[in-house]
């Protein structure tokens, strides 16, 4: 009954349906912000990323778990630093002094 | 001890992860929500070096350095105007990383792995694979690296559709069978191959669905490698990119009338290259010069501006902004109409028009503002074309028949900047063009406006020196 990856599977499907739900009520104006904010967050590959160039296994797997740590780096430092710099972008009507 | 302090590393990032999406929902509170997921991505990747698998930090610190330094000069030195491509291509990074987890592990561990292992494997380096050559694709096409019309060739629909299925039917075996080596490899080249030949036939038009549908597959992509090394974190962050990306795909796919079958197997903007030619009836156009426009523009009390990828183009946002400028200082109400697929990627305009300092509350979604357009004295068409093209709502045969378009019609007077008389990217000739209430001003869009700015500001001063007298 407790097969681990039935396990997972819930916690991916309510995932899904938790994301959903949040991701419905980002408005259209951040559509783009959002985009590249889910791509940092995606870049969480990293986390595998790490492990597979770290452990100590063959040199084939130490080359690509270091090639899958650097493309997941650039997604988390660029994604999260562009989305930054977006969302600085967009201001509110100043409202004028009387 | 480690174990424990391991997981709830793991699950702050994942909680972060959640709430720093929801603090999206507001401008207000959106750069407070990317602080909050960059602190769960910490978390999570601090907790990931203090697991005691990790015997060897020299590689990881070679990849972290080189990641960071690429991605921190990628995030500074691209220009606004290149988001799309920026977006494109980082989906190509994290389907990459995701791909390369999924070949060591089964590199590794192929001949001892378990079926139900395998298939969750097989999804991560299938999604992974045509992720990145699909995005690779999608990128060439908005840096015209290659031509950004859709590339069409005979059978192409069929071997696609063959090439898929083969495709599936390794997966399947590879199954039944985990230890098949080739076979794993070999659906690795088949995923690239697909994603290429996916996005070969799609155009400039579709690319805020194919970038929100390539999103998606990012994300299941890192939500499948979650499943095969059992890592809850990753499963989550993958299931909420999986799912942002499939409702993006969803709402554009809306925007635009398309089925999502249609969308979700890729068949976008091939459909359409038959509809072009028809209808040889000789039309005439009224064509305008900028101070024509500048007179109306002057005297409107209200005005709405429908900004498209012509505006991107011609990077004309910044000299939207000063007319716009211009006209709230004399007095009127200015506002943005935002279509959902104006643009090469959702949420385009808006990120140019907020560089060129438009505050956001000035631009409107459609729903929000299409009945308002009946009580408007100037509709101002820049750059756009389909997504105001009044045939979306009768004409049965047109390819843009029901999708949802901006009233623009419906305003008193319809200016539209555009460089010629070409049809739309959806090739249906627009009727508004003929409309008697419709001005042409053609020529590139930033020097039509830069002279409106110039105009509009002489009148006022010859107007404010006349009171004077």
């Amino acid at each position: 009954m407790t097969n681990p990856l039935f396990e997972s599977l819930y916690i991916l499907v309510l995932a899904g349906f938790l994301g959903f739900e949040v991701i419905r009520k980002v408005p259209p104006l951040l559509h783009t912000p959002l985009m590249s904010t889910t791509n940092a967050i995606s870049g969480i590959s990293l986390v595998g990323s790490l492990v597979a160039a770290g452990s100590g296994q063959s040199i084939v797997s130490t080359v690509l778990g270091t090639l899958a740590v650097t493309a997941a780096t650039i997604n988390v430092v660029g994604g999260f630093m562009i989305t930054d710099r977006m969302l600085k972008m967009f201001r509110r009507k100043e409202r004028k002094p009387q | 001890m480690n174990e424990i302090l391991l997981s709830a590393s793991y699950l702050a990032a994942a909680v972060l992860f959640v709430l720093g999406l929801k603090a999206l929902n507001s401008p207000e509170t959106a750069r407070r929500g990317v602080l909050m997921a960059e602190v769960g991505m910490l978390l999570a990747v601090v907790g990931t070096l203090l697991r005691s698998e990790i015997i060897q930090y020299q590689w990881i610190l070679v990849g972290i350095v080189a990641g960071s330094t690429i991605g921190a000069l990628m995030a500074i030195f691209m220009p606004m105007t290149a988001m799309p491509q920026r977006i494109a291509i980082s989906h190509s990074f994290g389907a990459l990383a995701a791909t390369l987890v999924g070949i060591v592990e089964y590199y590794e561990h192929g001949l001892t792995i378990g079926h139900g292992t395998m298939a969750a494997l097989g999804f991560e380096v299938l999604f992974g694979s045509i992720t990145i050559t699909g995005s690779l694709m999608a990128f060439s096409k908005l840096q015209e690296f290659v031509k950004g019309a859709p590339i069409t060739y005979r059978f192409q629909n069929l071997s696609n559709i063959l090439l898929f299925f083969v495709t599936v039917g390794v997966f399947v075996f590879l199954i039944i069978r985990p230890e098949t080596g080739v076979l794993f490899y070999g659906m690795v080249a088949a995923g690239l191959l697909l994603g290429v030949l996916i996005v070969l036939p799609i155009g400039g038009a579709d690319m805020p669905v194919v970038l929100a549908l390539l999103n998606s597959y990012a994300g299941l992509a890192s939500a499948a490698t979650g499943l095969v090394i059992s890592n809850n974190v990753l499963l989550i962050a993958g299931a909420l990119d999986g799912t942002s990306g499939f409702f993006l795909s969803l709402m554009m796919s809306r925007a635009m009338n398309r089925s999502f079958t249609n969308v979700l197997f890729g068949a976008v903007g091939a459909v359409k290259a038959e509809a072009q030619t028809q209808g040889g009836e000789e039309k005439t156009v009224m064509r305008y010069t900028p101070e024509d426009a500048a007179y109306i523009l002057e005297n409107a009390q209200s005005l709405i501006i429908i900004p498209g990828y012509g505006m991107a183009v011609a990077q004309a946002q910044q000299a939207v902004q000063e007319l716009a400028t211009l006209l709230i200082e004399k007095g009127a109400t200015v506002r943005y109409a935002i279509h959902p697929v104006a643009g090469r990627m959702p949420g385009h305009m808006n990120v140019l028009l907020a560089e060129a300092n438009v505050p956001y509350d000035l631009l409107c979604e459609a729903e929000q503002i299409n009945n308002d357009f009946q009580s408007t004295d100037v509709a101002l068409v820049i750059g756009a074309n389909d997504v105001v093209n009044p045939a979306a709502r009768y004409k049965k045969e047109s390819p843009l028949y029901g999708m949802p378009i901006l009233n623009a019609d419906q305003a008193q007077t319809v200016i539209i900047l555009k460089r010629s008389l070409s049809p739309g990217f959806a090739g249906e000739d627009n009727e508004l063009f003929y409309n008697k209430k419709t001005m042409m001003v053609f020529g590139d869009a930033k020097t039509t406006l830069t002279s409106l700015v110039q105009l509009v500001k002489q009148r006022t001063r010859t107007t404010v020196g006349a009171a004077k007298d």
